[in-house]
């Protein structure tokens, strides 16, 4: 049977062409369109990937900024009672200061006063003392200036002291 | 839109079918006889030294034969669409007559050839026939298509700055990826399955391409180049050569001394698997003929049926069902061509087959 009787021609010819069409697609058809399929392909993966570790890495630096925020706030409470305290600190320093200089300008106004009040009393000394040698000057000039009672009186004191 | 547009091209393909189907019946050579279905359907599923296009009309192809004196080349056109072996061309001191689209040498001395009963020559030798047959030219088109269209879609991705397909090559990257990655990688394996894409693919695509050029009843198709059995045996052979050098020990090992079981039943496997074997391509080879041919045969018996009723109330009845057939043809053809693919890579795929526990 003619069908089923495979031709010497035919056979050749498929075997020609065949070969030629694998050569030709596979240089110029197979080899750049797998290429261009597994490149996107491999594109595509590194894309999924590269979103997902971005994704990632959002997530982290949310995460880091949260406790970079809640740090601050941490940080920002310790400040402010450090503030407080420093304040409170100074107000009381400032204040025992104070007090200290206070106590000190009052104990040299004292000590002042007292030297002023001893100079004073000094000052006043020597001019009861002038004073006073100046009325006994004049009184013992007036009292000389009458021999008759000067007399009487080295008399009367004569008389007085007693000799034993 | 897009359906409607093959809806209408299915349309004018079939009533071209029909066209050239009544004007074969109309052969004048015909009406003397009565009508022979099979020798109808023989003649149409078979190969042809000129194209039949319609009524009388042909083209001439080349015949390039190999004799004993060397290359002879002359047109079919000088047979004169005499198949009978009428006609004697002389070339190179040689006759050659057509017998049943057979070139045949006439023997020394001879000037007519004579038949014996059955219709053969036996005064005539057959000289190796590399003429450009029907399904040579069939074939030759197949290949300026797939070139056409492959190398047009390669370029669609060069053009492009990201790797996208655009056009015909957004059609068949699809394809292509199926073939990668439902028949290469499955089947042969992730590890050795690139070296075996670009025979699988065109294996796929010389295969479907021809079995669709086979589907369209006009010229310059309706050759049935897939369902000669030359075509398969050649594809058939191909893988049967590429499994066996892709083969490595333990298929061998596998085939011959099969690993795991007694000694008789060694030796009662190993035949068996010697012949499957070879079996294997053989099937490849019967598969895709017998598939392409029945699909022809079958549409060529329904189209028959008109003539042999002789009446055209048959006619409606003859085109429902050929449409029918001719749809699901569609999907055969698909289908044998992923099927030859699809085992040809299982065959590769054993034959890499590295050793494993049983």
């Amino acid at each position: 049977m003619d069908l089923i009787k495979p031709e010497l021609g035919l056979i050749f010819w498929t075997a020609l062409t065949f070969f030629v069409l694998l050569f030709i697609l596979r240089k110029f058809a197979w080899k750049p369109i797998l290429g261009a399929v597994s490149d996107r392909e491999e594109g595509i993966r590194t894309a999924l990937a590269a979103a997902e570790d971005a994704k990632r890495e959002m997530e982290n630096l949310q995460a880091d900024n949260e406790r970079i925020l809640k740090e601050a706030r941490v940080e920002r409470e310790a400040m402010l009672k450090e503030a407080r305290e420093l304040k409170d600190k100074m107000i009381a320093d400032a204040k025992e200061e104070a007090q200290v200089q206070a106590g000190k300008m009052i104990e040299q106004a004292q000590a002042a006063i007292e030297s002023e009040k001893k100079s004073a009393m000094a000052e006043l000394k020597s001019h009861v003392a002038g004073l006073s040698v100046e009325i006994a000057e004049k009184v013992v000039r007036a009292e000389l200036s009458n021999k008759d009672k000067q007399l009487k009186l080295v008399e009367d004191m004569l008389g007085e002291a007693k000799l034993n | 839109m897009h359906s409607n547009t093959f809806k209408a091209f299915l349309t004018i393909l079939f009533s071209l079918f029909f066209a050239t189907s009544f004007a074969d019946s109309k052969d004048p050579s015909e009406d003397e006889k009565p009508f022979n279905a099979s020798e109808l359907i023989f003649h149409h599923i078979g190969d042809s030294h000129s194209f039949h296009i319609a009524g009388d009309f042909s083209i001439p192809l080349p015949i390039i034969l190999w004799t004993d004196n060397g290359l002879v080349t002359f047109s079919s056109n000088e047979f004169h669409h005499d198949v009978d072996g009428k006609t004697v061309v002389e070339k190179n001191g040689m006759k050659f007559v057509n017998l049943h689209d057979k070139i045949y040498q006439l023997n020394e001395g001879a000037s007519v050839v004579s038949l014996d009963a059955e219709d053969h020559a036996t005064n005539a030798v057959k000289p190796l026939d590399f003429s450009i047959t029907k399904n040579v030219f069939s074939m030759f088109l197949s290949m300026a298509l797939l070139l056409l269209i492959f190398l047009f879609a390669a370029r669609s991705y060069k053009k492009s700055n990201n790797n996208m397909p655009s056009g015909i090559g957004r059609f068949m990257e699809p394809i292509v990826v199926f073939i990668r990655d439902e028949v290469a990688i499955p089947n042969i394996g992730e590890k050795h399955y690139k070296r075996y894409m670009p025979f699988l693919l065109t294996l796929f695509f010389f295969i479907w391409i021809n079995n669709v050029i086979g589907l369209i009843p006009f010229f310059p198709f309706s050759s049935n180049l897939s369902g000669n059995i030359g075509f398969t045996l050649t594809l058939a052979v191909i893988t049967f050569v590429i499994t066996l050098f892709s083969s490595k020990k333990y298929y061998w090992k596998h085939m011959l001394w099969m690993p795991g079981l007694p000694v008789p039943m060694k030796l009662f496997l190993a035949p068996i698997e010697i012949i499957g074997m070879f079996v294997k391509p053989i099937a490849l080879m019967i598969r895709l003929f017998a598939n392409i041919t029945a699909g022809h045969v079958i549409v060529l018996s329904l189209i028959s049926l008109i003539f042999i009723f002789e009446t055209v109330w048959v006619a409606p009845v003859s085109v429902l069902f050929t449409l029918f057939i001719s749809v699901i043809e569609v999907l055969v053809v698909a289908i044998q061509a992923y099927i030859f693919t699809m085992l040809s890579a299982l065959y590769f795929g054993q034959a890499l087959e590295e050793g494993h526990e049983h």
